[in-house]
């Protein structure tokens, strides 16, 4: 099965979205990532039986981060999804991408100058 | 050991905002077991921090260590020869260790990056809670092992008041009622003659009441 | 009760007639004049008259000011006094000050946690605690010393009173411990909180007279009447320490509104009644909270009224 999202996401892959901490997630939007989601297996599904749940409360924990250091929660979120849900993979990439477009380019990018904010306009 | 918890983001960025040059530096003591000013924390403080100077348009350096503990000289030594690069420290350490950091380095702006709170123990992960407030001459041999003055809302010798409630504190109901301890524990060991005889007034002076305190060891000094 | 003091309510208790007190709250403001009103209300029909000492930490016009005021009067004060706001200097300093003007009876209570009133942001001091306040009091009356050992001239002539809660935790058998602790302390009467339970408070009068205590203390019966079934629930739910069964809820809850008030002083009469063959009870101190003008009526339905004279 071949599935269609957009190009301009960079997908990392871990053994367990536990293994994601808040630092890889600040170190992304240092990095000038401008939007950033953390994709574990469903609730009570995780092969390492709480790897989800830890990884639900650091990007909370990211997200009040982001609201407070003026980047915007919204830029952070957390997705749970089985192996069989390549479709509902995509729709989210998706969905992630086009919030992110409205939202428009981290402000970390902005101010390096690797890209301007613009009515609309979309970085890629 | 010492408990603290990070401060609100909104009050640190107050403090720094004006500096462009800024070390976290962590403590490797009591706040990394609570998990409040380790390296860890000082790393994503750091980050968080690079983050608001940044998208402010704001050109700054944010950088991080951790000493082995902030409330020794030695320790505190380490960062001589750098701290110079810096305009301002925040301090993940507990109240000692931000202050005698401050005396160490009394020309440095300090600035403390967690609220200290207790002393206490880690029931589990991320919940701590008060046992003791180093009242200086300790009573735990008279009250079963469980401290009325850290664990009894109004510090009574002679408890449990009248608002002691199925085990619970008349303060709130998440409190245990300190002295309901007290008598259980009692009761196992056996002792609970000891609610008969009335314990008088305590000698505050060795507790905060005498003023700034001091050990002296003639024993260890060289 | 072995120190014989001057007061009245000692008198009365020790000549065997049933006691009987209530209390007056001081205003949230500097009118003095508030007390004088309620303490006119019930003046007739107590032997003493209760000063709260800002209870549950609500700020108000001093105990120790009220009291004086209520002596000025004529009438005999019990001066609350709580642990929680001052220090044992301040303490005793008032003691002595209470006792300059010929106030004889002093209750000591450790005082509500300050979270419950209108400054739960200040500090507390609780220095010491009831016990070790009774204790204070009876050393500056009968060995004329303060806690820091100062030895002086005239003394404090206080009769000695405490408050006990036969109904709060862990169980009736400590509360009658903390009870013995407090004679141990020099507390020569108690005023009990309200009761509603009365097997509970039976239980622990039975130990409390087995254990031969209710010949060094005094115990008067806690009263306060239900205004409606609102405030039933209001201290079953809401009040730590209080035992309200639930056979008294669905009493009150059981007239319509209007016939409630009423209800709840024929309870309470009927509790007197009731507690008036409890051996051990030496009488009634009664808590009409914003309703001191009921206490009349309730005497009087008792028959507790005429209160008998003491010879001067
Ligand atoms: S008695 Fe004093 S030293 Fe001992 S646990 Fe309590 S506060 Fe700490
Ligand atoms: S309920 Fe227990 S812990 Fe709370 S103030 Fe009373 S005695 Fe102390
Ligand atoms: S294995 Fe832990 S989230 Fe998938």
């Amino acid at each position: 099965m071949r599935l269609q999202y957009p190009p301009n996401v960079r997908i990392i892959e871990v053994p367990c979205s536990g293994k994601v901490d808040i630092l890889h997630l600040l170190l992304a939007f240092e990095q000038g990532a401008d939007g950033v989601i953390v994709v574990g297996c469903m609730e009570g599904d995780c092969h390492y039986l709480a790897g989800n749940l830890f990884a639900k409360k650091r990007v909370q924990r990211v997200k009040e981060i982001l609201d407070q250091v003026g980047l915007g929660g919204e830029r952070v979120g957390m997705y749970n999804l089985s192996s069989g849900m390549g479709p509902r993979f995509a729709e989210i990439i998706r969905e992630m991408t086009q919030k992110i477009m409205e939202l428009g380019p981290s402000p970390i990018r902005i101010a390096k100058g690797t890209a301007v904010r613009a009515a609309g306009e979309v970085a890629a | 050991m010492i408990k603290a918890k990070p401060k609100p983001m909104e009050e640190i960025i107050d403090n720094v905002k004006g500096f462009s040059k800024l070390l976290i530096a962590g403590c490797d003591g009591c706040v990394t077991v609570c998990e409040a000013g380790g390296l860890k924390e000082a790393k994503v403080l750091a980050a968080a921090l690079r983050l608001y100077f940044t998208q402010g348009g704001k050109q700054a350096q944010v950088d991080e260590t951790s000493l082995t503990r902030q409330c020794e000289k030695e320790y505190l030594a380490q960062l001589s020869d750098r701290i110079d690069n810096y305009d301002a420290v925040v301090s993940l350490a507990c109240g000692c260790g931000i202050q005698y950091l401050a005396e160490m380095y009394d020309k440095k702006v300090v600035f403390p990056g967690v609220d200290t709170c207790f002393l206490g123990v880690n029931e589990e992960r991320g919940l701590y809670s008060e046992r003791c407030q180093a009242c200086g001459r300790c009573i735990l041999a008279e009250t079963g092992g469980i401290c009325p003055i850290a664990r009894c809302s109004k510090r009574m010798l002679n408890g449990p008041c009248g608002g002691s409630e199925g085990g619970k504190c008349e303060v709130n109901k998440d409190i245990p009622c300190g002295w309901e301890l007290i008598y259980e524990r009692l009761k196992t060991l056996g002792q609970l003659e000891r609610f008969e005889t009335p314990t008088v007034p305590k000698d505050w002076t060795t507790s905060r009441d005498g003023g700034p305190r001091k050990i002296v060891r003639e024993d260890l000094r060289i | 009760m072995s120190a014989e003091t001057p007061s009245k309510l000692q008198r009365m208790i020790k000549a065997g007639h049933l006691a009987v007190t209530s209390e007056v709250g001081p205003p949230r403001s500097a009118d003095g004049a508030v007390i004088e009103r309620k303490a006119e209300l019930i003046k007739d029909y107590v032997d003493a008259i209760n000063v709260t000492d800002n209870q549950t930490s609500v700020c108000r016009l001093c105990s120790l000011a009220a009291c004086i005021r209520i002596k000025q009067m004529g009438l005999e004060p019990v001066l609350q006094m709580v642990t929680r706001d001052r220090n044992r200097i301040a303490l005793q300093s008032d003691i002595l000050g209470a006792a300059s003007f010929g106030i004889n009876n002093i209750l000591c209570l450790t005082g509500d946690h300050q979270h419950f009133g209108d400054h739960a942001t200040c500090a507390n001091v609780f220095d010491l605690d009831s016990t070790q306040l009774a204790m204070t009091v009876r050393m500056m009356r009968d060995e004329g010393k303060l806690l820091g050992g100062f030895e002086f001239e005239v003394r404090p002539q206080m009769f000695i009173g405490a408050a006990a809660n036969p109904f709060a935790g862990p169980n009736v058998d400590i509360r009658v411990a903390r009870l013995a602790k407090k004679v141990a302390a020099g507390v020569q009467f108690v005023q009990t909180q309200c009761i509603y339970n009365m097997d509970t408070f039976k239980t622990f009068m039975k130990m409390v007279v087995d254990r031969g205590l209710h010949e060094k203390v005094a115990v008067l019966a806690g009263i306060t009447p239900m205004k409606n079934v609102g405030m039933a629930k209001y201290m079953k739910n809401r009040v730590p320490g209080i035992d309200v069964p639930d056979e008294i809820v669905k009493r009150m809850g059981g007239v319509p509104k209007e016939k409630q008030a009423e209800e709840g002083i024929n309870l309470a009469i009927e509790q007197m009644e009731e507690l008036k063959g409890v051996e051990g009870v030496r009488g009634f101190h009664i808590m009409a909270i914003e309703w001191e003008e009921k206490v009349p009526e309730i005497v009087k339905r008792v028959g507790l009224y005429p209160r008998p004279q003491l010879a001067a």
